[in-house]
This record gives C-alpha cells, sequence and structure tokens, in this order.
C-alpha cells in the first residue's frame, strides 16, 4: 500500500473495489490489526485499527470463512459470541434468529465438514453478526454463493444499515457493489484512484439513448451545447451529459426543434463502465 | 476468560484429532502388551530358582522401560497434534475470525497452549499411572516417587509443546514438526552419550551429552525422572538402563522450566508482533 487516503462515514454501505492484487484484503488486514503498516496510521471508530476493545464493536467476514469443522452452527457461533463478550442468556436467544437469517435453518443439526463454501459464508456472516456490531468488515461476502444467497446477503447488509451499521464491503461482484453500497472508492496498486457517490445521482454521468423522427442537421448540432458526444443512427440518437440537470431542457429543444420523440431514456453509467474506464485494460481482474 | 474459552476450545479441537486417537491406541497396545510380558516374566520366575532378590530387580527394570516407552509416546503426541495450531490455523486463515475478536494476541496463543497443556496433563495420566498400576497389580512392583516421575514427565511434554509453539510462529507446520523432532532427537542421543560417558568417566562425551541437554533439556528430564523413580539399590547396582551412573541435577530441571517459559515467550511475542 502507498498513499492510501480514506474516509467511510457512520451509517453507509461502504464498497471498496480494485483489480487483483490492489490491496484491498490487505487493506481490511491492517483495519483490523491482522497486519501491521510500516507507515500511517488507521482509526477504527475513533480508535487505533488494531485496539483489543475496539473490536467489540466491530464484525469481520473473512475471506473464504473456514473454522473448527466438528462445530455445528449454533455452536461456532456460541464460541464467537462468548469471544465477543456476548452473555450466554442473549446467545440462547440470538442465536436460532441469526441461523435462521443467513437462511441455514435446514442444516442447524450438521457440522461445519458437511457444508458447502455457500453454507460456509452464511455461517461465517453470522459470526460476524453475532455481537450486533457498530462496524463490519466483509471481504467478498458473496463468495460462492447462489443467486439466492446473493440476495440474502445483500439483504443482511442493508439491514444492518439501517440498524445504523456502518459496511465495509469488499467485492468483486460489481453489480452487487452497485445496488447495495452509498460509497465507493476504487484503488489500484494501493492508492485510491476514484471514488463515487451512489446516492448522488444528480451528480453522476448519464448517457441517454432517444428514438425519433424528424431530427435535422439544426437540432443534432445545437444539442452541443449539452454534451460533447453526440451520436446519429438514423431514427437513433445517443448523447452523454455530465448530469441529469438539463435532461429536461434537452427534450424540450427536441420537441420544440419538431422532432417527434417516441422514447428518451436516461441511463446512468454502470460501476462496471467507470471500473473498466478507471481500471484500463485487462491486468487480471 | 478470553484465555479459558480458547483453552476450552483447543482442548476440544486437539481430542477430535486422529493423531492423538491413534497415540491413545498406540499405548492402549502397549499397556496390553506390557501387562501380558509382565504376566509372563512373573509366571516364569514362579518356576525358577532366581532369587527373590534378583526377581524384584528384573521386574522393576521391566518398569523403567515400560515408563520411559511411556515418556516416549507422550512427548511425540505432544508435539504431532500441537505442531499445525498456530502455522495451519495462520495457513487456513482460521486465525483472522479469532484474532479479529476482542482478545489480545497473547491471549490466543496462551490459551491453546493451556488446551494442549490439558490434553498432555490427561495423556500423561492415563499412561503413566497405567503402566505404574500394572507393575503394582501384576508385577509387585512400584516406582520409588512414582509422583515426581508423572510430573517430570509431563514438564517434558510441556518443553516439547513449548518449542513446537515457537516454532510454529515462525515457520509452517512440516517444517516446525522437522525442527521440533529434530531437536527431540539430538537431546535423545545426548542423553545416551551422557549416559554412556558414566561408564568411562569419560568428560568430552558427557560435554556433548550435556550441551545436547542445553540445547533440547527433553531426555534429561526423562533421565531425571528414571532416578526419582528407580530404588536406590537398582540404580546403584546398574540393573536398568537408566542406572544413576549420569544424574540431571536439580539445576537442570530448573533450567528445562525456565527454557520452556523462555520457548513459550518468544512464541507470545513473534505471534504478536507477525502478520497473520
Amino acid at each position: 500500500m502507498r498513499d492510501l487516503t480514506l474516509t467511510v462515514r457512520r451509517g453507509e454501505i461502504f464498497g471498496f473495489l480494485g483489480p487483483n492484487g490492489a490491496g484491498k484484503s490487505t487493506s481490511i488486514k491492517m483495519l483490523l490489526g491482522l497486519a501491521k503498516p510500516t507507515s500511517g496510521e488507521a482509526f477504527v471508530l475513533d480508535a487505533p485499527s488494531g485496539d483489543v476493545e475496539v473490536r467489540r464493536r466491530i464484525g469481520f467476514l473473512p475471506e473464504n470463512f473456514r473454522f473448527y469443522e466438528w462445530l455445528t452452527p449454533a455452536e461456532l457461533l456460541h464460541l464467537h459470541g462468548r469471544l465477543c463478550g456476548v452473555p450466554a442468556s442473549k446467545l440462547s436467544q440470538r442465536i436460532p434468529a441469526l441461523i435462521d437469517l443467513v437462511g441455514l435453518t435446514p442444516h442447524i443439526d450438521k457440522r461445519l465438514q458437511n457444508f458447502s463454501k455457500g453454507m460456509l459464508q452464511r455461517i461465517g456472516l453470522a459470526q460476524a453478526l453475532v455481537h450486533e456490531p457498530e462496524v463490519i468488515f466483509l471481504d467478498e461476502p458473496t463468495s460462492g454463493l447462489d443467486p439466492l444467497g446473493r440476495r440474502t446477503v445483500r439483504d443482511i447488509i442493508r439491514a444492518q444499515r439501517d440498524r445504523g451499521a456502518t459496511v465495509f464491503l469488499n467485492s468483486h461482484l460489481l453489480s452487487e457493489i452497485e445496488i447495495t453500497c452509498d460509497q465507493v472508492v476504487f484503488i489500484r496498486e494501493g492508492q485510491v484512484v476514484t471514488s463515487r457517490d451512489m446516492r448522488a445521482q444528480q451528480e453522476e454521468a448519464v448517457r441517454v439513448e432517444v428514438r425519433a423522427r424528424k431530427l435535422s442537421p439544426e437540432c443534432v448540432s445545437g444539442l452541443s451545447r449539452w454534451s460533447d458526444s453526440v451520436q446519429v443512427d438514423e431514427e437513433r440518437l445517443t448523447l452523454t451529459t455530465r448530469s441529469r440537470e438539463p435532461l429536461p431542457d434537452i427534450l424540450r429543444f427536441l420537441v420544440g426543434s419538431g422532432a417527434e420523440v417516441y422514447q428518451f431514456t436516461p441511463q446512468r453509467l454502470s460501476l462496471e463502465e467507470l471500473f473498466i474506464s478507471v481500471m484500463g485494460e485487462d491486468r487480471g481482474f | 476468560m478470553g484465555v479459558w474459552i480458547m483453552a476450552g476450545i483447543t482442548f476440544r479441537e486437539a481430542a477430535r484429532k486422529k493423531i492423538l486417537w491413534t497415540a491413545l491406541l498406540a499405548g492402549a497396545a502397549f499397556l496390553l502388551v506390557f501387562g501380558i510380558g509382565l504376566h509372563f516374566q512373573v509366571g516364569d520366575f514362579r518356576n525358577s530358582a532366581v532369587p527373590p532378590f534378583l526377581r524384584y530387580q528384573v521386574i522393576s527394570a521391566m518398569l523403567m522401560i515400560g515408563l520411559y516407552t511411556v515418556d516416549l509416546l507422550a512427548v511425540v503426541m505432544t508435539t504431532l497434534t500441537s505442531v499445525d495450531t498456530i502455522s495451519g490455523e495462520i495457513t487456513s486463515g482460521t486465525i483472522h475470525a479469532i484474532a479479529t475478536k476482542p482478545l489480545a494476541r497473547w491471549q490466543i496463543l496462551v490459551g491453546k497452549w493451556l488446551g494442549f497443556v490439558a490434553m498432555a496433563a490427561v495423556y500423561v495420566a492415563l499412561m503413566f499411572w497405567g503402566a505404574i498400576a500394572e507393575g503394582y497389580w501384576i508385577g509387585g512392583v512400584m516406582a520409588q516417587h512414582p509422583v515426581r516421575g508423572s510430573l517430570l514427565v509431563f514438564l517434558e511434554c510441556i518443553v516439547a509443546l513449548s518449542v513446537t509453539f515457537m516454532f510454529g510462529t515462525w515457520f509452517s507446520t512440516l517444517t516446525s514438526g522437522v525442527i521440533t523432532l529434530g531437536l527431540l532427537g539430538v537431546a535423545f542421543l545426548g542423553g545416551w552419550l551422557e549416559q554412556m560417558s558414566g561408564f568411562t568417566e569419560g568428560s568430552r562425551l558427557a560435554m556433548v551429552g550435556i550441551i545436547s541437554s542445553l540445547v533440547m533439556p527433553s531426555e534429561a528430564i526423562w533421565r531425571r525422572a528414571a532416578f526419582e523413580m528407580e530404588s536406590p539399590l537398582s540404580g546403584s547396582l546398574q540393573f536398568s538402563p537408566f542406572a544413576d551412573i549420569s544424574i540431571p541435577s536439580i539445576a537442570m530441571i530448573v533450567y528445562a522450566s525456565v527454557y520452556l517459559l523462555i520457548a513459550l515467550a518468544i512464541a507470545v511475542y513473534h505471534f504478536g508482533e507477525r502478520d497473520l
């Protein structure tokens, strides 16, 4: 890592993106005290990273969660809950609900050695939540999960944010990040390349697809006041604007210029498009 | 609290390892063979003209050989069951879910160490006192100071355990296992060389043995245990291979205790400093 500066606001779902070897997992390890930075400092919940006491308020799902295979899901959650200082009386109520939340109730009597990779991820997520932490680090939480499992995890992440928790999400699945996160940061070679506030849609670039007849050359050239990129293919017109702000003016201009508009569809640039534009050529992502 | 939770889960984890059950089976087989051997020897003596004094010394020597077997089994079992608890969990990533809990690194390591200490205690208690009981009930002999002997065998296991932990914080499972077993082999050889030196009073051979014991004091602890358990008469008459020809002093036992604490302290320090 070098010159990595990040700020994550409380109560948001923060997406941490980057190609393989960008330093995502290393960053999480440093924030959790699993690895020591050679220089620099990091704070989690106002405490230096790795602070033992503050870990009571932190949950963590490691990438490829593994644990002692002879434990049942309830035994595993009980152990992790006790390590976090949760009283046994609370755990007896919380554990069945957590197992149900991650969809493992039908497998409650199985031992971890009989769990699939996806089931291990689910119980790993449950152990990260067993002490109701304020900050939750999730390293590839949907790895190995089927679409239903991914949806469950997505719902759980949102529910955690709704109860006030901060979620730090490291994932390769850009579509998951896109529909879950409030803010994303792209890193490459240990440095922040760019960030994006997923809630501030008005501020984001938009591609507009228009289907219209009677598009005159004057009309098309007149669009240049709002867009640097205007392409026309018979009745199809595509233009990109820097924000959603001028969209009503563009539509009014088209109609006022005599064009017969059948379709006017603004589309936000996808995270994947943004990722590719930021990261450039494939370096093994 | 966290230390005891870690000790409990480590004990349960160790109790599920095949190597422990294999060692217990090997121990049970040993006790069976040892008991049968004692039974036959006692029966043969009954029909012979061997004087009772000599019979007693031979059966006592058999008991000492049996206890030496227990000692070797216990030390090897302790080493093999604990060798992957640190390095293996770092490699597999299992440690990540534990080391991010509100536990200091030393609590994790000491908790694991205590779990294996408890397991070694159970193993030594079963095997050592099983052999002692057979010697008494079948052979009619009793070790001189069996409690001291069992505590020293237990100490030897804890020395091997601490060394295994120390290397486990640095190296892979295989490497740390090979190094620890190699050190035990050096101690074994050095101990016997020192014992042999007693016959000729050869100081150079004794020096090799002493240096080996300083590098790894496990075998020296056994020879002290043997001295404590053998009757003064059979020891001085050299009826058993562990006769008191070259007896490690109490200072060596103190050294072994400090040695294990230093090995544990190094393990705690390095585990606390390294990236996981």
